[in-house]
Formats: structure tokens, C-alpha cells, sequence
């Protein structure tokens, strides 16, 4: 018998081709958010509300990713910036490669921010590093809030929790201060914003904490 | 589901391993899942045992070695195991601490034997 030690990582190739585009990103001082959650919980409808907000010459992209249709890439490109589908054909999450594949027909140097809205999953996603600066796990009021007990690794690896859909709190039997322990539970570090995507409430945080996570970036890439 | 994409990719791990000693067989698979993978032990195993169905994989046992999140405190310096994802120092008391592991998914070793 003859035992090989190995220790590689599973993922290595696709966390060679996150560590290439995060270095390409920095380069440019590209901020690059991974908005993850389960089908339904609002990405698509966040990101929408999000691109309203920004003045049009910003310098904003979205790739959104979907296992079929484009439909929410048609959503989002009716704000004039520039938006790409990935269309997985079946694969539940994105992967480092299709993102490396889309960035490579644009001008990075054109851009600012870039949202990468991934296929609706709290699963799969959670472990393919796909050159983000930070994962945004979208959690709505329709779903359990113990859902960061359910699904740990995305929770544990996203920066930032946006509790979406608040207008619905008095239909549903959802514990806001629950949800808010769990996911503090799972991740000590991790923010809390609540916001409605429908009604507005909760969005200038959420606009004021990425404009503060550019800012911070920028700042750190300089000082490298 | 990506299990079965992961399991693919574990097992050209070793195939590359295996094809470096043609005249060994594959008797044993080791692979280190974290509980922060988000890598499912059954379903894993599931794929796997379907994709070496009748290659020269199939009679290799995969062995699973399951590790629990492990912290660090930022006051006493203990390391302990995070139960119910309960990152309190167990020792101390002290709310703030660091991950060190329990992330891994990592294909550990290959054991070979002569056919």
C-alpha cells in the first residue's frame, strides 16, 4: 500500500482565475460585489432600484447570471449602463471562468463598480471565488429567518446582509431580531441593512455603504 | 447541487495522480470537507460513487474526513471547536474571535496498491 499525500484544494484552478481577475480588478480600481441569496429573495429588484440611483455617467456594470433567460439582464440594461447575461445552461452558480470569459469584451478601465448578480442559490455559490471584493447575501422577510443557520457558508463569507422586502413584515411571520442573531451567529463580523426594494426604505444605507466600500478600496489599493 | 461538478474535478485530481504510477490500481480516496464548504458529505459521495461506476476507479473506497470550524481567541489565544456556530471563547468568555479553519475541500491523498 502506498499512501500519496496530496492536499490540494478542489477548486484551485477556478481560485487561479479569481486571483487573476481580483488582480485585474485592482488594477483598474474596480469595486466588484457578489450578490448571492435564494431564488426570489430580490437581487434583480435591489440592483434595479440601485441603478436608478446612480447619476448616468456613472461608471457602473452588471453581469447577472441565470441557468436560462435573459430576462434579468433585460431588466437591468433599460438604466444605460452595461449589462451582460451569463446564461449557465443549467450549472446553479457562476464560476471564476465565465466571468473571465464576459470581462473580456469590455474596457475595465471604463469602469467604477461592477455587480455580479449570481444565479439564485445560497449553496453552490458560496464556494466559488469569483474575484469579488465582497459577497452580499440577499435575505427576504418571505423566507425563514433562520435561514443563515441553514445555509452557514454563504453567510460566513459574504461581508454584508441585506434584509430585503421589510414592507412585507406585517404579513409574515418572520423575526427580524432572529435573523439578525443567526447571521451574527454564523458570522460575528458580518453588516445588517434592511431595506424594501418596492417602498425605498433601507436604500440610501445600502447606496452609502457601497459608496464607503469604494472609497475604502480605492484607498487600499493605493496604499499597496 | 454542485457536487457532481466537484467530484469531477476530484477525480482528475487523481487520475493525474494515478496515470504518474501505471501500474498501480486507486484502492483509496481521501477527501477533507469542512462543515464551511457548502460541499454536502452524501451527495458528494452520491456523484461519486456514480462517475466511477464501471471505470478503473470503481473499486477505489472515498473516504471523507469531515473538519468542524475552528476559531481563535483574539484574548486568551485558545483554539476550540465552534459548536452551533457559537464563536464565543469557550475558555474565556471573550465574544471576539477568529476563524483559523473549517473551510477545506481538498482532496488529502491517494492510497495505491499493486493490482
Amino acid at each position: 500500500m502506498n499512501r500519496v499525500p496530496l492536499g490540494q484544494k478542489v477548486l484551485k484552478e477556478n481560485d487561479r482565475i479569481a486571483a487573476e481577475l481580483r488582480q485585474r480588478l485592482a488594477e483598474h480600481g474596480i469595486l466588484c460585489l457578489n450578490l448571492v441569496s435564494s431564488p426570489g429573495a430580490g437581487k434583480t429588484s435591489l440592483l434595479e432600484r440601485t441603478l436608478e440611483t446612480f447619476a448616468p455617467a456613472s461608471r457602473i456594470a452588471v453581469l447577472t447570471g441565470d441557468i436560462q433567460t435573459d430576462n434579468d439582464a433585460v431588466r437591468l440594461a433599460r438604466f444605460g449602463f452595461p449589462v451582460k447575461q451569463i446564461t449557465t445552461g443549467g450549472t446553479c452558480h457562476l464560476e471564476a471562468r465565465m466571468i473571465e470569459k464576459v470581462l473580456a469584451d469590455w474596457r475595465l478601465e471604463d469602469l467604477d463598480l461592477l455587480f455580479i448578480e449570481n444565479v439564485g442559490n445560497l449553496v453552490c455559490p458560496s464556494s466559488y471565488d469569483l474575484g469579488e471584493a465582497a459577497k452580499v447575501v440577499v435575505l427576504s422577510v418571505a423566507e425563514g429567518e433562520d435561514k443563515p443557520l441553514k445555509y452557514p457558508a454563504m453567510f460566513f463569507r459574504s461581508d454584508l446582509l441585506v434584509l430585503n422586502k421589510i414592507d412585507l413584515l406585517p404579513y409574515v411571520p418572520f423575526n427580524l431580531a432572529k435573523a439578525r442573531e443567526y447571521a451574527r451567529r454564523v458570522h460575528p463580523g458580518i453588516e445588517i441593512i434592511e431595506v424594501s426594494s418596492l417602498t425605498g426604505e433601507g436604500l440610501p444605507q445600502w447606496q452609502q455603504w457601497i459608496e464607503r466600500r469604494m472609497r475604502s478600496h480605492r484607498q487600499a489599493l493605493a496604499a499597496t | 447541487m454542485h457536487e457532481l461538478s466537484i467530484a469531477t474535478l476530484v477525480l482528475d485530481a487523481v487520475n493525474a495522480e494515478a496515470n504518474l504510477r501505471p501500474a498501480m490500481r486507486v484502492s483509496r480516496i481521501g477527501v477533507r470537507l469542512g462543515d464551511l464548504a457548502g460541499v454536502d458529505a452524501d451527495a458528494l459521495t452520491f456523484c461519486f460513487e456514480a462517475l466511477v461506476k464501471d471505470t478503473e476507479l470503481a473499486s477505489a473506497a472515498l473516504e471523507i474526513e469531515r473538519r468542524p470550524q475552528r476559531n481563535k481567541c483574539s484574548r486568551c489565544n485558545g483554539e476550540f471547536v465552534v459548536v452551533n456556530y457559537e464563536s464565543a471563547c469557550p475558555a474565556c468568555g471573550e465574544s471576539s474571535t477568529q476563524f483559523v479553519s473549517g473551510d477545506e475541500l481538498e482532496l488529502a491523498f491517494v492510497e495505491m496498491e499493486e493490482p
